[in-house]
């Protein structure tokens, strides 16, 4: 048995890059694709709301790793031969893009009705009045609980490790393999991920505070 | 390649499946009775415990919620035995359930009480009751019945996040269905079939909510 090193401390801390790169490009190819949902949510022809409506029923009903075991090993069956990397960047895609598409379509319907009726009694057309008047003001709302779920896409990151990806937990789980110290290990783990989240936690909670007291005196003046 | 679906060998070992299926339910049921009970205690004790006792409480409920559940089930699972704790793995399962979802739903739950108003705390106040009396009788009903739908979502979020548990070699749906996918090598229509389990078992918690929110916060209210 060897002992817990500094070295050994530096792989976990180096696989941290791997949980921090999945995490933002899950949050910008989500957020892409989240806009999409959050828009089509809405649409005013009932078929492809219902579609949306289903997407998000069906990715944030099913367990995230029910979704990578499917992407995984399901289109390689197709003949699709993915490396880990596309295969979890596409399933946190998908999943990143059912959550933030559901809290951005609250944040889009929030916006007073009278601001899609005064778009309209000045001829606006549709889409204009959705990206010139309506957006610009939910991305308002839209933030806090966006970096909220930001917390949520770095946990969640953990998973891959299940199917053999390597971050943050995998290479906890690797350094235990090799110095037989779990009680050292994975608190350290717990402790990096941390380090991630909190700042986020409490960013998340600090807009929210300053939005509400914002809407309680300045907005109406 | 064209890839011929073959349901046949899945259906055969839905016995399996469903055992799973009911283990899954089992041990996300259990962990929200008792996180629930631990939620109730720790938004009590963060709002109106001894101060060293509510900033315990914080750290537990940032601590939970700032870190994946993974890692929190393998901290229990495989540092804990260091000290001499040691759990079989559906009960590694079934205690980080419950140690991750309580410190959810007691966020949750402070919300719904610091949404109660303070006339109805001054109310058991000038009636005489202590602090916890006024909190158990006074406060706490009205306090579930606001975040109810929140408890409800945090329950199906635990409920799809159990599925990790097959990490430990818990035998839950998700760990019947890898065992199976490597028995009869059809991976696809193995995971296919779970998920649509887990969406079933997620849609009809959502449905058994609805229907307990009406019993207990509508028709309880006219007695």
């Amino acid at each position: 048995m060897r002992f817990f090193s500094v070295n050994d401390f530096l792989f976990i801390l180096a696989a941290t890059r791997w949980t921090i790169l999945l995490s933002l490009l899950a949050f910008a190819l989500g957020g892409l694709l989240g806009v999409l949902v959050a828009v089509l949510r809405i649409a005013r022809f009932a078929p492809v709301r219902l579609a949306a409506a289903g997407y998000i029923q069906l990715f944030q009903g099913t367990p995230l790793l029910m979704q990578l075991f499917l992407i995984y090993y399901g289109l390689s069956l197709f003949g699709w031969r993915l490396d880990a990397w596309t295969a979890v960047t596409i399933a946190y895609t998908i999943y990143a893009a059912a959550f933030l598409g559901d809290i951005w379509r609250g944040c889009i319907q929030a916006i007073p009705k009278e601001q899609w009726e005064a778009g309209r009694a000045l001829a606006i057309p549709y889409l204009p009045q959705l990206f010139l008047i309506i957006l610009p003001q939910a991305i308002r709302i839209a933030i806090p609980p966006t970096v909220g779920f930001m917390v949520q896409l770095v946990k969640a990151t953990a998973v891959a490790s299940i199917i053999g990806f390597v971050e943050l937990t995998r290479a906890g789980q690797l350094m235990t393999n090799a110095t037989f110290q779990p009680m050292v290990v994975y608190p350290i783990v717990a402790g990096l991920y941390f380090a991630l989240c909190w700042p986020l936690s409490v960013w998340s909670q600090r807009l929210e505070t300053q939005m509400q007291v914002e809407n309680a005196s300045g907005r109406r003046k | 390649m064209t890839y011929v679906f073959q349901f046949g060998i899945v259906f055969d070992q839905l016995p399996l499946l469903l055992e799973g299926a009911l283990l899954t339910i089992r041990l996300a049921a259990t962990a929200m009775v008792f996180g629930l009970a631990v939620a109730v205690m720790c938004a009590y004790l963060r709002t109106s415990g001894p101060k060293p006792v509510r900033v315990l409480v914080a750290a537990y409920v940032e601590g939970i919620r700032n870190t994946p559940f993974l890692v929190q089930l393998y901290i229990i699972y495989f540092s804990l035995p260091a000290l001499g704790i040691r759990f079989e793995a559906n009960q590694a399962a079934v205690v980080a359930m419950v140690v991750s979802f309580g410190a959810y739903a007691t966020e949750i739950v402070r919300a719904g009480v610091q949404s109660v108003p303070v006339g109805q705390v001054e109310v058991g106040l000038a009636l005489g009751l202590k602090r916890f009396q006024i909190y158990r009788l006074i406060v706490l009903f009205p306090a579930l019945k606001v975040v109810f739908p929140a408890l409800a979502s945090q329950f199906i979020l635990l409920l799809l996040g159990s599925s990790v548990v097959s990490a430990i070699s818990a035998n839950e749906l998700t760990a019947v269905a890898n065992s199976l996918q490597s028995t009869t090598f059809r991976a696809f229509e193995v995971y296919i079939v779970a998920t649509v389990m887990y969406l079933t078992i997620a849609v009809a918690f959502r449905g058994f909510f609805a229907a307990l929110y009406w019993i207990v916060f509508v028709r309880g209210r006219e007695r």
